[in-house]
């Protein structure tokens, strides 16, 4: 279980209702390590900014994250965390590693401004 | 603003930071710790630790720093996570912490902000990043398995990184700048002993080269000034830190590479206002000097209390 304050996305069922019941999702895959715990802490701060935007993280470690690390758009990465943007489903973004808040607000305002 | 006027405002959760705060909230003051991510500071990210006195099989470093948090803690120590302080100021006496969101009042400020890996700063280094290029063998390690890597950087770290992923790869080229190894020896010769290790000194990184992933890096050997391509699938980096000290510009004095200058007492010129830890101008950064100057500075902290009467 990772230790942070946003919604944790931790079975199949979970991440299959999660993006069929919402328009804009953004899920941060990773671990409890300083690559990923920024990343975690953006998304913390960025939440309320972004009500449009359901935010979770997941654990890497868990089956479920299967589901993430199948991702095509993911088949390259080899850092954590893996950061996947989806739309109606669908991905519409991805990112491997350490990111700031500047570079998630840039994605967050490019893939969901509607 | 936040109205709660703090006798100890800790900048950083890391070693120092923490330390800072069991000793003076065993002294019972209201002591509020800010850290920017969460706590843990850059031990957070190591595998295995074992020089820090205490556990004789070592320890991980996020368990190590766990504990140091909770005892923090349980001493009364009031700790935020994910705030960044972006200026400090002396007012009337008082000390100002801005954060982006909120601005916060302390008696004393003790600075332990740490310093954050430096970059490399060669081609493919941004673009191949989580790619094939990380600055934690910690948490990337597990993607690595069977792989060859390279090691960029002697140092401790680099060292410390490169033995948790032996755990996972087929082989380790270490790469170091300078023409010997300036990590403990244990290391060093646990390591040279391993079959799946390779040392190249006195070598430097040209660029970081490959399609999708990082494929390979280029470096020269300085003595003979030869290039060289070796193929890898990741290169791990460690070439040393810079400083968290921005935010204190124009308070504090800082050194060339900027490193906050203090007096024996952990002070800086303003009084009241101490920095510990890595961020401290020094020659040596260890768990335990970070310990030790926060100590140093917990009882500074307390003496400076009592002269302005708090």
């Amino acid at each position: 279980m990772l230790d942070t304050k946003l919604k944790h996305v931790e079975d199949d069922a979970e991440i299959k209702e999660l993006l069929e019941s919402n328009a804009n999702v953004m899920i941060c895959c990773g671990r409890m390590g300083p690559m990923c715990i920024p990343v975690f802490g953006s998304m913390q701060k960025l939440e309320p900014k972004y009500p449009h935007v359901q935010f979770r993280d997941m654990d890497f470690d868990i089956p479920a994250a299967d589901f993430i690390r199948g991702l095509p758009e993911c088949a390259y990465f080899m850092g954590l965390p893996f950061t996947v943007y989806f739309k109606k489903g669908k991905v519409v973004k991805a990112t491997s590693s350490i990111q700031n808040e500047k570079q998630i607000t840039k994605i967050l305002d490019e893939v969901f401004k509607d | 603003m936040n109205n709660s006027v703090y006798d100890v405002i800790i900048i950083g959760g890391g070693p120092a930071g923490l330390t800072a705060a069991i000793y003076t909230s065993r002294e019972m003051f209201k002591v509020l710790l800010l850290d920017k991510e969460i706590c843990g500071g850059l031990p957070a990210g190591t595998d295995l630790i074992e020089n820090y006195p205490g556990f004789s099989e070592g320890t991980n470093g996020i368990e190590l720093m766990s504990k140091f948090k909770k005892q923090a803690q349980r001493f009364g120590t009031e700790i935020v996570e994910f705030k960044e302080v972006k200026k400090v100021e002396p007012v009337e006496g008082k000390m100002k912490v801005y954060t982006e969101e909120e601005t916060y009042l302390g008696l004393t400020v003790i600075v332990a902000s740490g310093s954050i890996p430096k970059k490399l700063g060669v081609p493919g280094e941004e673009k191949f990043k989580g790619r094939g290029v990380s600055y934690c063998a910690t948490c990337d390690g597990p993607l690595y398995k069977d792989k060859d890597v390279a090691v960029i950087g002697c140092g401790n770290s680099g060292l410390q990184e490169g033995e948790a992923l032996l755990k996972y790869v087929k082989s380790i080229t270490f790469i170091e700048f300078l023409p010997f190894i300036n990590a403990e020896r244990i290391l060093q010769e646990r390591l040279r002993k391993n079959s799946k290790t390779n040392f190249l000194l006195n070598h430097r990184l040209i660029s970081i080269n490959g399609e999708d992933n990082v494929g390979s890096i280029t470096v020269e050997d300085r003595q003979a000034g030869e290039e060289k391509e070796i193929k890898v699938s990741g290169v791990f980096v460690y070439v040393g830190f810079l400083p968290n000290s921005e935010f204190l510009e124009g308070i504090a004095e800082l050194d060339s590479l900027g490193y906050i200058k203090t007096d024996e007492d952990m002070q800086i010129k303003v009084p009241g206002i101490y920095a510990v830890g890595d961020v401290r101008s020094k020659k040596v950064r260890q768990i335990g000097v970070a310990c030790g100057e926060a100590t140093i500075a917990a009882i500074a902290v307390r003496d400076y209390l009592k002269t302005i009467g708090a």
